[in-house]
């Protein structure tokens, strides 16, 4: 198969000036959404831990694809497949630069991160993990990186062992250190924290991790789309993220794997593309990555998570960090002076997640109200309800903030809480 | 606000403050969990018979206000009610909630509980609404586990 060359498919990185500039007004005119009302209010979307929204740009990229160039990869010698093969094959060049990674075989393209965990879970997993060891995962988890290692370590008649955190939402990593013990297998852990915006110090965890020789797999959904991430840095095993929390399309995602740990694990789903030959006696698999993306793949999705790469790298994952940090600083402070109200999650390392109870309110109630003004925050459990026990409430509001959001609408969802109270008083 | 008031009529906050009936029932013949995983509310319900009718009715648990108010406001409704009562008034309810009745008709024998007619106008709080109604149910038909709204 001829993949392009990356210089022409990807393109320079942006240049130092470019990212220096946040005009925040002007990415919003990127995202047709945010030009829609809700209830005849303008949409203030707070709900990008969930989902993010799209820039034009990755819905042109998709509709182009599908207008001019559309067929099936890696196997047609006509125009088309050609033409196909190279934009998908092109996104994963991208992906590779976008998180540093080593090659491009170590790129593979999954649904998810929920399914870059199951990955794992089912190949390295299986091979690896015996009766009587343990993985370790921690309390902040999603349960897409909870659910995974039970039903391993069930089937397997190992044993999950959680590391806890404080009452900040951070880790305790005395506590992490102990239980990497001798039967420790590997250790699966966000990066941040869906429910409580912690950002874990995962360099210094990988550093601990190593040092017992237990192989690391971090969450990265929450952290891809607010700071630069590279893997070769971090020197971590596995980075599973996603496409849609990236203002990529949904149904796409991302398992970055050291080559050598790919290598020796088994296939996990099988059928066309992953294999090199097939008898009836005898199959032999693919090489990296075609080994692990059985079937037609997401071609166009994949194709709009190039673009979105793209977009991020055009404004700068520096400056988006920076952006959202003050916003973050402003939501902290205008939330923390309403009566009543506890930001749940408070970690001195935190990305742009506002997580809140209002006393006497539930969350639930809280949603309603807001949606009234076109306000979008998420209520319940966040898929981490670990985490709400270890908080001991059913559940929180939370506002979580991305690149094109401003302190205008953080303005807006303080005066829809005002209304909360007001209604409820 | 007009919606908002609506939904968040006066009696439902008290009910939803103060919820009535909020008590364990010890050693009820027939109780039930209710659960709704979408928003974490969790509801127990304890009903106890006499001559096939409801002696007495409570509930505990934890949830949003209009789900609270609901299970407050249902215990109030039952006592004395036959099963078939029970179900009519489950029904008429259920039509009130999910808008198969317009508010003001149809909402004959509802009594107080016809305040929740805003709810029609809140398709996702339609689950709140019935969630006690449904461990109630449960709890009658002696299920075992857990309901869950999904």
């Amino acid at each position: 198969m001829n993949v392009s060359g990356e210089s022409s498919v990807v393109g320079a990185r942006p240049s130092p000036a470019k990212k220096l500039s946040f005009d925040v007004l002007r990415i919003r005119q990127d995202f047709p959404i945010l030009k829609r009302k809700i209830r005849g209010k303008p949409l203030v979307y707070l709900d990008n831990a969930a989902s993010s929204q799209k820039p034009k740009a990755v819905i042109d990229a998709i509709t182009r694809l599908y207008s001019e160039d559309y067929a099936n990869v890696h196997r047609g010698v006509h125009e088309l497949s050609q033409r196909s093969t190279e934009a998908y094959e092109g996104a994963r060049l991208k992906v590779r630069r976008f998180i540093n990674a080593g090659s491009e075989r170590e790129i593979i393209f999954v649904r998810g991160a929920t399914e870059a965990v199951n990955l794992v879970a089912q190949t390295h997993g299986r091979v690896q993990v015996r009766a009587g060891d343990e993985v370790l995962i921690t309390t902040m988890e999603h349960h897409s990186n909870i659910v995974p290692w039970q039903i391993l370590c069930e089937e397997k008649g190992a044993h999950l062992r959680v590391a806890p955190i404080n009452d900040r939402g951070e880790l305790i990593l005395d506590e992490l250190e102990k239980l990497l013990g001798p039967k420790t297998r590997l250790l699966a852990l966000a990066h941040v924290s869906n429910a409580l915006g912690t950002i874990n110090p995962v360099r210094e965890i990988i550093r601990m991790a190593h040092q017992r020789d237990v192989p690391v797999l971090l969450d990265g959904a929450q952290a891809v789309p607010h700071m630069a991430i590279d893997v070769r840095e971090l020197d971590v095993d596995f980075y599973a993220f996603s496409s849609h929390k990236m203002f990529g399309p949904s149904g796409v995602g991302v398992l970055y794997g050291k080559e050598a740990l790919l290598e020796a694990m088994p296939p996990y789903q099988s059928g066309g593309d992953m294999i090199s030959s097939v008898s009836f006696e005898k199959t032999t698999y693919n090489r990296l990555p075609y080994k692990f993306e059985a079937g037609t793949p997401n071609i166009a999705d994949v194709v709009g998570l190039g673009t979105a790469i793209d977009y991020l790298d055009g404004i700068g994952m520096e400056a988006i960090g920076a952006y959202e940090h003050e916003l973050l600083d402003y939501g902290t402070q205008a939330l923390s002076e309403i009566p009543g109200l506890e930001l749940v999650g408070t970690a001195r390392e935190k990305a742009a997640v506002l997580s809140f109870t209002l006393e006497g309110v539930h969350p639930h109630d809280v949603g309603t109200i807001l949606d009234q003004d076109g306000i979008a925050v998420r209520t319940g459990h966040h898929c981490a309800q670990p985490v709400m026990d270890r908080f001991g409430i059913p559940a929180t509001a939370r506002a979580s903030l991305a690149l094109y959001n401003t302190k205008a609408e953080l303005d807006l969802l303080v005066a829809g809480i005002h209304k909360v109270i007001e209604v409820f008083r | 606000m007009e919606g908002l008031r609506e939904l968040y009529q006066e009696v439902i906050l008290d009910h939803s403050k103060k919820p009535r009936n909020f008590r364990e029932i010890e050693n009820a013949a027939h109780h039930a969990k209710g659960h709704n995983p979408l928003c974490g509310d969790r509801v127990t319900v304890f009903v106890t018979l006499k001559d096939g009718r409801i002696e007495d009715v409570s509930f505990q648990g934890a949830g949003c206000a209009i789900s609270t108010a609901s299970a407050s406001m249902m215990t109030e409704s039952l006592k004395g009610k036959t099963m078939a009562d029970t179900e009519a008034l489950f029904g008429r309810f259920h039509d009130l909630v999910t808008g198969k009745v317009q508010r003001g008709e149809g909402t004959e024998g509802l009594g107080k509980l016809a305040v929740f007619a805003g709810v029609q106008e809140f398709p996702i709080r339609v689950k709140c609404a019935t969630l006690a109604w449904h461990t109630l149910r449960a709890a009658l038909s002696n299920h075992q586990e857990a309901i869950s709204t999904e």
